[in-house]
């Protein structure tokens, strides 16, 4: 089979599933749908996995061209995909969660009235992720990001009856639509600049732009990157979202979406190259939102949510890696997190299965007994999560931390090193309250159960790769190297890698260790000394920022809406339409009288409309005549 | 001179006799004046040297249209009067401003205007023939459609006013309506 | 020297009067009389136009003129003779059934 035939195969099998799901959008649960959805992702897998063989045998990237898309004066852009070593790895990692996530979902979904339509907008938002990844342009790029961000609203409002998920799902949708501007005038300004929204043109010619403008065209284009990766401050959206249902979280959380903003950071890697000052920016930003994510998730009591703000803080170590120029290590991460995290949701649906959706972690306890397998594979999932040799998340996690050492940006290692020691506490944390310890479920009268035998089978790729993927690294870079500059460490950095290594798993363990002594001792219950003081209280309402939206952004705005409502909609917009129609209204009271139905009166009113006429046309005869002696008055 | 003597007198009588016919009560002496005016504007005609014009215009007008009001007045009881509502001077005013801007239109554009004749006529040949020339070949079709129309008159006119001659419409009407 | 404009001015004078009856009279009768006025005096204008270009456009629209004022007598006075025959009366006044 052809390049572009697999290629066009693990583009648009999603979508043909996303419209054969929706075929059955409205009837009852069908468990063919979910099966034959499944297939059809899978189906995408298996092609990006021969495009993946096909590039690694060094046969250069494919780069097709489907037909002219938008032809308008100079400006042309065509409608290519094209596939590189960085979109294969993420085309890879797409499909291959999504399939998982798939499956799981058949198991997940299935009492829920919208199965079928679960499905639908399921394999929509792998397509509209796999079109991100693979278009040969920035036009296309952002057609997918804005398809990833509808779906996003579909799926996180996939509970629409709950009033919850709804505005969850309007709070992520608006919160895109603003970075969105950004990016939106991120393009606009590389097609000014360069006349070309393509890739290969625009990264051709891309030090040729005046720096000014390089700099705006970044930071415009990483705005869009932080809506979707939901940086600090458009960081709200990603904990809200967890109003979905758990696949969703998975899917947004590990393989589509969030990874999107990296993504564009990585692809726009030439760009960003020349611009360090943005690009330190982006990083110091990434270890701030890594730290800052991290603390929120040390407190909460919400299991989702420790994961959702554990995704936040792995996305602070991605930027962190990508603006300081490790764009391969980034992408390293990127893979690494997705498995693992995709991992820890498909888990924690398991045991929100199990508990009727409970979702707090201090109603549950000890469930390695009745759930052992979903134990297991958290506790993997959290090793890797932990950074723990010699699980995944440890080699790409370490080499972030090298970045940020060796470009002697300690102060941000420092941050990157402080969070990694409260990851591992706050994963542990959840892994030992929900696993381990005393069974709390029971006195909440819970009944939990394993989940079926397929949905763990289809976590099990997951958490192979979760553990095993770290050892890749030097292939990866290998591979990815033919696109993305490689990285070199200094001398003095390459001394110190062991001690490095050894004092970020010292933190690492370190919190482990004080996160299991912790709930051996005290039931993971933080002391009230603790609670009280003012840190916990930050932390616990996650800085108080969706209060201060709320009351810096959204209260002035309703009321700035209201005003305008009361103001302006309806007393100058309204009464201006209802103005004209009282005054035709009128009109035609007051002339009414002039249908008297009297042949005379209406032979009248001919006469008199024959003289109006007449006088038009002497004015317009004479106008000459008029103009003249009009000028001789004004003179 | 015989011109100018004949054009003041037609003009003087013909403005006369239109004046009675809109002014009189009496029906009878309205359609009176109305032919007397009617031939004497076929004099203006024979005056432009439209012979054939001011011959159709006895006939038709002063000989068909006016013997059709006759007739026709013969269905009405003409002594019944009709209240004229009083007007005032606002539409003599509405009227002589009116005509006063329609000569104005009419006759600016003439002096103006150079127009090159499309039907000439033709000297030394009598208006009648040349009428009949131009009639039968240039404006054959809309003659033709004329004719038409003519005919679809009379038919509409005879079946209008000859359907139940013999009955007053007023007394059947409720067994109808 | 009679010229154009004497046609003219006597043609709308005519016209004018024409127009006068229209407007004014109540008799249904009397305003069909107007209008032949009217119609008169725009033949005059034409049979004037013909002759000062020498052009017998003017005397042909004169013609068709003439043919449609007999129509319109015929038709006209049909429909007068049914009005009457149902109504009693030639008054426009009683023409009222089209009152909005």
């Amino acid at each position: 089979m052809s390049e572009e035939t697999l290629l066009y195969i693990a583009l648009f099998s999603p979508i043909v599933s996303s419209l054969f799901a929706a075929l059955f959008g409205t009837v009852p649960k069908r468990v063919f749908v979910g099966v034959v959805t499944s297939g059809l992702i899978g189906l995408s897998f298996l092609s990006s996995l021969a495009l993946f063989i096909h590039l690694q045998s060094g046969s250069g990237v494919v780069h097709v061209q489907m037909f002219d898309w938008i032809m308008a004066g100079d400006f042309s852009v065509p409608f290519g995909f094209l596939v590189d070593e960085v979109t294969v790895t993420m085309m890879l990692v797409v499909s291959l969660v999504s399939t998982a996530v798939h499956i799981y979902s058949i198991g997940y979904m299935e009492h829920d009235k919208g199965f079928n339509r679960f499905f639908s907008y399921l394999s929509a938002f792998v397509f509209s992720m796999m079109f991100l990844v693979m278009s040969d342009n920035f036009l296309g790029l952002f057609i997918g990001w804005e398809g990833v961000g509808l779906c996003s609203w579909l799926l996180i409002g996939f509970w629409y009856h709950k009033h919850s998920a709804g505005w969850a799902a309007n709070e992520a949708f608006i919160m895109n639509r603003i970075a969105d501007l950004g990016m939106l005038l991120g393009i606009f300004l590389i097609y000014w600049t360069y006349g070309s929204v393509q890739y290969d043109v625009v990264f051709s010619a891309v030090s040729e732009a005046d720096g000014e403008i390089l700099t705006w065209i970044a930071i415009f284009l990483f705005i869009g990157a932080m809506g979707k990766s939901a940086q600090f401050p458009l960081h709200t959206w990603l904990a809200d979202a967890m109003e979905g249902p758990t696949p969703v979280s998975a899917l947004i959380h590990a393989a589509t979406m969030v990874t999107a903003g990296v993504y564009l950071v990585i692809r726009a890697n030439e760009l960003f190259a020349l611009t360090p000052e943005v690009g330190l920016f982006i990083a110091s930003l990434g270890a701030f939102v890594a730290m800052f994510a991290a603390t929120m998730a040390l407190v909460n009591r919400d299991i989702k949510r420790i994961i959702a703000y554990s995704t936040l803080s792995q996305l602070g170590y991605m930027f962190v890696a990508a603006g300081l120029g490790a764009y391969w290590i980034a992408l390293f991460h990127l893979v690494t997190h997705a498995f693992f995290k995709a991992l820890l949701f498909l888990g924690a649906g398991n045991v929100m299965h199990a508990m009727n959706d409970e979702l707090n972690i201090m109603k549950m306890g000890g469930m390695r007994k009745v759930m052992g397998w979903t134990a297991i594979l958290m506790l993997l999932a959290s090793l890797a999560l932990a950074g723990i040799y010699p699980f995944a998340g440890f080699f790409s996690k370490d080499k972030i931390l090298e970045v940020a050492f060796d470009g002697h940006y300690y102060i941000l290692w420092a941050t990157l090193w402080i969070t990694a020691g409260l990851t591992a506490f706050y994963s542990f944390r959840v892994v030992m309250l929900v696993f381990f310890g005393k069974e709390r479920y029971k006195d909440f009268g819970f009944h939990p159960h394993e989940a079926h035998d397929y949905m763990i089978w289809a976590m099990v790729p997951l958490a192979v790769l979760a553990v095993i993927a770290g050892f890749f690294e030097h292939q990866f870079v290998a591979f990815v190297s033919n696109v993305l500059p490689v990285y070199e460490f200094s001398e003095h950095t390459h001394h110190m890698v062991g001690q490095l290594i050894l004092v970020t798993s010292a933190i690492a363990i370190t919190g482990i260790a004080i996160a299991v002594f912790s709930n051996m001792f005290r039931e993971g219950v933080f002391s009230s000394a603790f609670r009280n003081t003012i840190l916990f209280k930050l932390f616990d309402n996650q800085y108080y920022i969706p209060k201060i939206y709320e009351e810096v952004i959204t209260k002035p705005y309703m009321e700035l809406s209201k005003v305008f409502w009361e103001k302006v909609d309806m007393k100058i917009v309204d009464a201006s339409v209802d103005g004209i129609a009282n005054i035709l209204r009128s009109t035609g009271e007051n002339t009414r009288g002039m249908q008297s139905g009297n042949l005379s009166y209406m032979l009248r009113w001919m006469a008199g409309g024959m003289m109006l006429i007449l006088l038009f046309a002497i004015v317009y005869t004479y106008s000459d005549v008029l103009l003249n002696i009009l000028q001789g008055v004004a003179k | 001179m015989f011109e100018t003597i004949a054009f003041y007198t037609f003009s003087f009588l013909t403005i006369l006799a239109f004046a009675i016919t809109v002014t009189t009560k009496n029906v009878l002496y309205a359609m009176s004046s109305l032919a007397g005016g009617m031939i004497i504007i076929s004099g203006m005609f024979f005056l432009l040297n439209a012979d054939f014009l001011g011959v159709v215009q006895i006939i038709v007008y002063t000989g068909a249209v006016i013997a059709l009001y006759a007739f026709a007045m013969i269905f009405f009881d003409s002594t019944k009067d009709i209240v004229e509502t009083k007007t005032g001077k606002t539409f003599f005013i509405l009227t002589v401003l009116s005509s006063v801007m329609l000569v104005l239109i009419l006759t600016i554009p003439m002096a103006s205007g150079q127009v090159e004749a499309l039907y000439p006529i033709h000297e030394g040949v009598g208006n009648a023939q040349d009428v009949g020339m131009v009639l039968f070949t240039k404006y054959l079709v809309p003659f033709e459609v004329a004719a038409v129309m003519l005919l679809v008159a009379m038919i509409g006119g005879i079946i209008m006013a000859g359907k139940k001659m013999d009955k007053n419409l007023t007394e059947i009407k409720e067994n109808e309506e | 020297m009679i010229t154009l404009e004497h046609y003219i001015v006597l043609s709308t004078i005519l016209f004018a009067i024409g127009m006068y009856g229209v407007v004014v009279r109540k008799n249904l009768l009397m305003l069909f009389f107007s209008t032949e006025i009217m119609l008169n005096a725009v033949n005059i204008a034409l049979a004037a136009i013909s002759n000062h270009y020498g052009d017998l456009t003017g005397q042909m629209f004169a013609f068709f003129i003439i043919a449609i004022a007999a129509s319109e007598v015929a038709i006209g006075l049909g429909l007068l003779i049914i009005w009457y025959k149902r109504h009693g009366s030639i008054d426009l006044e009683t023409l009222q059934s089209m009152k909005g």
